[in-house]
């Protein structure tokens, strides 16, 4: 029978099955950061438990670590406290950790595919819901909690049950101004940020085929946002070119063996899914979120939705609330809108390609007066590679401030926040209430619509910019 | 694990879609090593004035929402982060149970695992527990899989097999796998990995 990528890849990752019960799944590789782990290696101690499969398990700090100058030594001391936790719990363990003071730090989604650790083929965990972005190699990929993470540190398996596989076929060709982030922030607003619940994506059509692997990123990263466990894309020669020759990849002839069996991966002919979407990418716009969760959110050329138009009253109610929140006019338009606060970062758009796409735009102009502009590249080799492009030149010479690596704004837990009543466009992936600090109100938007609303002081569409 | 054993509560309704963790718990209070403490963080920016102080309308800052263990909630409890936090300040408060028409895969995950449990009920049903008077009282019983409305109505819930065995006998899920080594070992050397070694 033809089978979907997603179904090749759970068959070939049961452990046991048994009837009455979950089946139990084998991780090939497990991603640890500072945040979610603490209590899964203490309840290991507890138990007298070692982790089975250091040479699987692979560990950062990103989410709690500053992002101010690495010669300056962390100012919080819960922080730096988890830090220090983790750094001697790896060491404890036996676990490879790219610590705080790494050349190769960075946010754990990052990290994964920068290294060759993520591939195809592979089941990735991590206690991080935004784990699907390792998806974009066909590597089935998926958040976890606590729990689970002791589970995998001690047994390198999970009991999961089958999710429903999900297409997500998108086609046709984007315009300019609109970027892979238009994408998922569109599926997002149409399928709305429950509708992907139990289902694992597979994004698919000429439009995915034609994005690079960072972009394929930015799209499988957000898969979370619209409800889904994972969501992935399958592997093809773009992808094989990004992993060749990367640290942790397959070398000579256990790469081309690696290669040859990645290639059965796709999606087989006449394979069927429990679920479709079609997005027609040539129609599409650049997008931005109004509300306050990322399936809130409209092309940029329309208007604020009125609560007074929508039937259901509880969904009524979520919106007036989001609007009261995010002190927005029904019927307005948001561009034009004034922000206080940019941030260009977070494991959906600090890679290179990211940084890039914002420079071009703000090349040669300033950040309006009334706007800080954040920059935080997703790991220090992306750093290092921005300055030597000349980016951080394009930044600093803009008036943006130019970053160390880290989560930052995305979370808020570093010290890098909004203060109450502030508005931010953010290329990040989350809008909720109090995400970016506590009374925050974020946009959420492609690196490009986010630059080009720090050049203006105001919620912009990156069009008008473009020569 | 303790098991898990039928209980009568009133219900605290919260008649808002999408409760995402980053309300159930703020990132902020994610710095902690320990799983203690949470309980009062719960619903932290709902809950509490830029002081600190709590504010007297929200739900549970009234003395009556204090004893119980029950929450009602909009469709999509839980989306969000995959913060375990999120169950822990939930269960530390003293909620045993959260009804919703629907949860978010990650957060229901979570919960089984912290004796926390999801409810999923029909829109007329999740009407009618929004409209109970505050007195009145539901009762949970998890071996029969009914929630019990003052009525008498006894609404069926689901609840997969294996995760009501190990609540109701309070047996812990890393437990079970360790038992599966043989099959674990099978497997490992079956599989091919690809990783240009990480071991040290
Ligand atoms: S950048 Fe944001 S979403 Fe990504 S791992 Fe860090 S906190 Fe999570």
């Amino acid at each position: 029978m033809p089978k979907t990528i997603i179904e090749k890849l759970w068959d070939s990752h049961v452990v046991s099955e048994k009837e009455g019960a979950p089946a139990l799944l084998y991780i090939d590789l497990h991603l640890v950061h500072e945040v979610t782990s603490p209590q899964a290696f203490a309840g290991l101690r507890t138990r007298g438990l070692k982790v089975r499969r250091p040479d699987l398990t692979f560990a950062t700090t990103d989410h709690s670590t500053p992002t101010t100058p690495k010669n300056l030594p962390i100012i919080d001391p819960i922080a730096a406290a988890q830090v220090k936790q983790l750094e001697t719990n790896a060491a404890e363990f036996g676990i490879p950790l790219y610590g705080f003071h790494s050349d190769k730090q960075g946010i754990v989604h990052v990290i994964g595919p920068e290294n060759g650790l993520t591939q195809p083929g592979m089941t990735v965990v991590c206690g991080d819901s935004h784990t699907a972005t390792h998806g974009a190699f066909g590597a089935l990929a998926f958040g976890i909690g606590t729990s689970e993470v002791e589970m995998v540190l001690a047994t390198q398996c999970l009991p999961q049950r089958k999710s429903k596989t999900f297409e997500v076929r998108v086609d046709g060709t984007l315009r300019p101004g609109v970027a892979a982030k238009d994408i998922i922030l569109a599926l997002c607003a149409k399928v709305g940020i429950g509708g992907g619940t139990g289902s694992v994506f597979e994004y698919r059509g000429s439009a995915i085929s034609a994005l690079s692997m960072e972009e394929r990123m930015t799209v499988c990263n957000m898969s979370i946002e619209a409800g889904a466990r994972a969501g992935l894309v399958a592997p093809d020669d773009a992808t094989f070119e990004y992993l060749a020759g990367r640290k942790y990849s397959p070398q000579g002839a256990a790469w081309d063996a690696a290669v040859a069996r990645w290639k059965t991966l796709p999606t087989d002919e006449g394979a069927t899914y429990d679920q479709s979407v079609t997005i027609d990418a040539s129609t599409l716009e650049p997008m931005i979120t109004f509300g306050t969760n990322p399936g809130m959110g409209m092309a940029i050329s329309g208007a604020v939705p009125d609560p007074a138009n929508v039937a259901d009253p509880i969904e009524r109610e979520s919106l007036r609330k989001a609007l009261e929140y995010m002190a927005l006019t029904p019927g307005k338009p948001l561009a034009g809108q004034p922000i206080d606060v940019v941030f260009v970062g977070s494991c959906t758009n600090s890679r290179i390609s990211d940084l890039r796409a914002a420079a071009s735009v703000l090349k040669g102009r300033k950040v309006n007066s009334q706007v800080r502009m954040m920059v935080v590249p997703g790991s220090q080799p992306i750093k290092r590679q921005a300055e030597a492009e000349g980016l951080d030149r394009i930044f600093r010479d803009a008036g943006a401030e130019w970053r160390e690596a880290g989560c930052s704004m995305c979370i808020a837990m570093n010290g890098d926040q909004l203060t109450p009543g502030q508005y931010s466009v953010s290329t990040s992936n989350r809008n909720f209430e109090g995400r970016q600090g506590k009374g925050g109100r974020t946009f959420l938007a492609s690196p490009q619509t986010a630059a080009a609303s720090a050049i203006m002081g105001r919620v912009t569409d990156v069009r008008t910019l473009l020569g | 694990m303790i098991k898990f054993t039928p209980f009568e509560s009133q219900i605290v309704p919260m008649p808002m879609d999408n409760i995402d963790t980053d309300q159930i718990i703020p990132a902020r209070f994610l710095k902690t090593i320990s799983k203690d403490g949470l309980g009062d963080q719960l619903f932290c920016d709902w809950r509490y004035d830029a002081a600190g102080t709590p504010k007297p309308d929200f739900i549970l800052n009234q003395d009556w929402a204090k004893q119980c263990q029950i929450l009602v909630a909009g469709d999509n409890f839980g989306c969000g982060s995959s913060r375990e936090h999120a169950p822990w300040a939930l269960t530390q408060y003293g909620f045993r149970a959260v009804v919703s028409t629907s949860f978010a895969d990650i957060f229901k995950s979570n919960a089984l695992k912290n004796s926390l449990v999801p409810v999923v009920v029909d829109s007329a049903t999740h009407q009618k527990l929004m409209a109970l008077p505050r007195d009145a009282k539901v009762a949970l019983d998890l071996a029969a899989q009914t929630l019990t409305l003052p009525d008498g109505t006894a609404i069926q819930f689901p609840v997969d097999a294996f995760s009501k065995y190990l609540l109701l006998e309070g047996v812990d899920e890393l437990g079970y796998i360790l038992q599966q080594d043989d099959a674990i070992k099978a497997y490992e050397a079956g599989r091919a990995s690809t990783l240009n070694t990480l071991a040290a």
